[in-house]
């Protein structure tokens, strides 16, 4: 008797896993399941301020080594010929529902006001490195190309290409485009960043995890809607694996 | 089942109402949503299966724990997809906070609290406790009036759970957002960095995970049926006295 209930209660065990399994393969559980992304961006959004700062850290708390993750190397023919003259010919674009398209060199990145910020890195898989970035704050860019009023979102485009071969890209909305730590940064702990950290710029976005923090960036693209960009879900990973666009959670 | 059996079954245990509403809806909300929480929580860890204090940590850092990935059987989904797991914990967690919180709320309503889990007078004295230790050692269990009441290591254990052990899951989970660190710095502050809330959430699911198991221990050796239908229909037979 009481080894049939002990059988009994492995099989359901078994079975209530494969339920669930099978339950997140259904669409509609799946839409269900996903839409709690939408509770906790509104509920964080509530929580803060809009222009609340993700802490900031002493020089003496930085990681001893900044952990690099993703591609460590983008390796095409373009990138590589971009590094090998010191990216002197990489431009950052700033296209789509801009008046004034740009297209912005390194150098001229560099002569720009720009913000330090010693601030951590929390990776999804659990993991936080803490570095100082340095960068040109990405409002004063937008405040500069004139943003249309249609504008909703801002895709990051970048040089890597992940295993399947697609384009790394991500993308925030207005109120983390205009937050005074959203930076373009190209130097990592007072060096110009390595190719290993996204050279010759990255994204940082505080208020949200790494894989929000596109590197290797190319164009900046103002639109309204992602649903036409990749496979509409917002980022390469959103996109591949089903992590949440809002990443601050 | 025969009327004479019927009889002497109930004069023998009288079925009385014991747990409340309240404490049976959120006892087995809970045991749906702790088992999705641990399973796909263990799915997360398995992305980075090292654990750090202070405020940073990576894989150069020093870890005070590293282990193997969990396997599937116990992980939600039973294949490794960080992604998924992350919806499932990130799906229950908010319904089993406000859970507690309205649990917490209407057990301060309806007095659950002060008449069921408050230890009485002379309750805590060191006799008293070490009494209910030899009792629980020897496993007899209380019969009567008295079975009705929780015991102090009872009251202690559910307390602890209550009041230490859920906020610290919930407040630890929280302080790993950090969108959330932005919106509540204080809280991350709390547990001294982003990589010590995640040791500490780590170790109070432990925690919760060893108290379920002595619970449910103690519900097998107390009596499975009468104590689980106490916990479904809110009745139970109190044990008879025990023969002088």
């Amino acid at each position: 008797m009481i080894r049939s209930n002990r059988r009994e209660f492995v099989l359901g065990a078994s079975a209530l896993l494969a339920g669930c399994d099978r339950l997140a393969a259904n669409e509609d559980f799946r839409k269900a399941l996903f839409s709690s992304e939408n509770f906790h961006k509104w509920a964080q959004r509530a929580l803060t301020q809009r222009d609340a700062l993700a802490r900031e850290f002493r020089p003496d708390q930085i990681s001893p080594f900044f952990r690099p993750n993703g591609t460590a190397n983008p390796n095409t023919d373009a990138y590589k010929a971009l590094w090998r003259n010191g990216f002197a010919d990489w431009r950052l674009r700033v296209t789509g529902l801009v008046q004034r398209p740009l297209s912005v060199s390194l150098q001229q990145l560099q002569a720009m006001p720009h913000r330090e910020q010693i601030t951590r890195h929390d990776c999804v898989e659990g993991w936080s490195a803490i570095g100082k970035w340095r960068g040109v704050p990405l409002r004063t860019l937008l405040e500069g190309v004139g943003l249309s009023t249609r504008a909703r979102y801002l895709v990051f485009r970048c040089a890597d290409r992940m295993g399947g071969g697609d384009s790394y890209y991500e993308s925030i909305d207005m109120i983390d485009a205009f937050h005074p730590q959203t930076i373009l940064a190209f130097a990592l702990n007072d060096r110009p960043l390595r190719v290993a950290n996204g050279a010759p710029l990255r994204l940082r976005v505080e208020r949200q995890l790494g894989y929000k923090q596109a590197k290797y960036l190319m164009e900046i693209e103002a639109v309204e809607s992602l649903s036409a960009i990749g496979r509409g879900n917002g980022g390469y990973w959103e996109d591949v694996a089903g992590y949440e666009w809002y990443a601050g959670i | 089942m025969t009327d004479a059996v019927h009889v002497v079954g109930k004069s023998a245990a009288l079925p009385v109402r014991r747990h409340r509403l309240s404490t049976r809806l959120w006892h087995w909300l809970n045991v749906a949503l702790f088992a999705t929480l641990f399973m796909s929580g263990l799915g997360i860890f398995n992305a980075h299966p090292r654990l750090y204090w202070g405020q940073f940590g990576a894989n150069f850092d020093h870890a005070w724990l590293e282990l193997e990935r969990f396997p599937g059987w116990i992980t939600l989904p039973g294949h490794y997809s960080l992604a998924l797991s992350r919806r499932w914990h990130l799906s229950a967690a908010p319904i089993f906070a406000f859970a507690l919180l309205a649990y917490m709320l209407w057990s301060l309503v309806n007095r659950h609290f002060s008449r069921d889990l408050a230890f009485r007078r002379g309750e805590l004295a060191p006799g008293h406790v070490w009494r209910d230790v030899i009792d629980h050692a020897r496993l007899r269990f209380p019969v009567g009036e008295v079975a009705l009441r929780y015991n102090v290591l009872q009251k202690a254990s559910y307390n602890l759970v209550l009041f230490l052990l859920l906020p610290a899951l919930i407040l630890s989970g929280l302080a790993m957002s950090p969108g959330m660190n932005a919106a509540w710095p204080w809280l991350i502050d709390l547990f001294g960095g982003r990589q010590s809330a995640r040791s500490v959430h780590f170790i109070a699911v432990w925690a919760m995970i060893a108290f379920i198991v002595v619970h449910v221990l103690m519900v097998l050796l107390a009596g499975p049926v009468n104590e689980v239908r106490s916990m479904v229909t809110g009745w139970y037979r109190v044990p008879p006295e025990r023969a002088p």
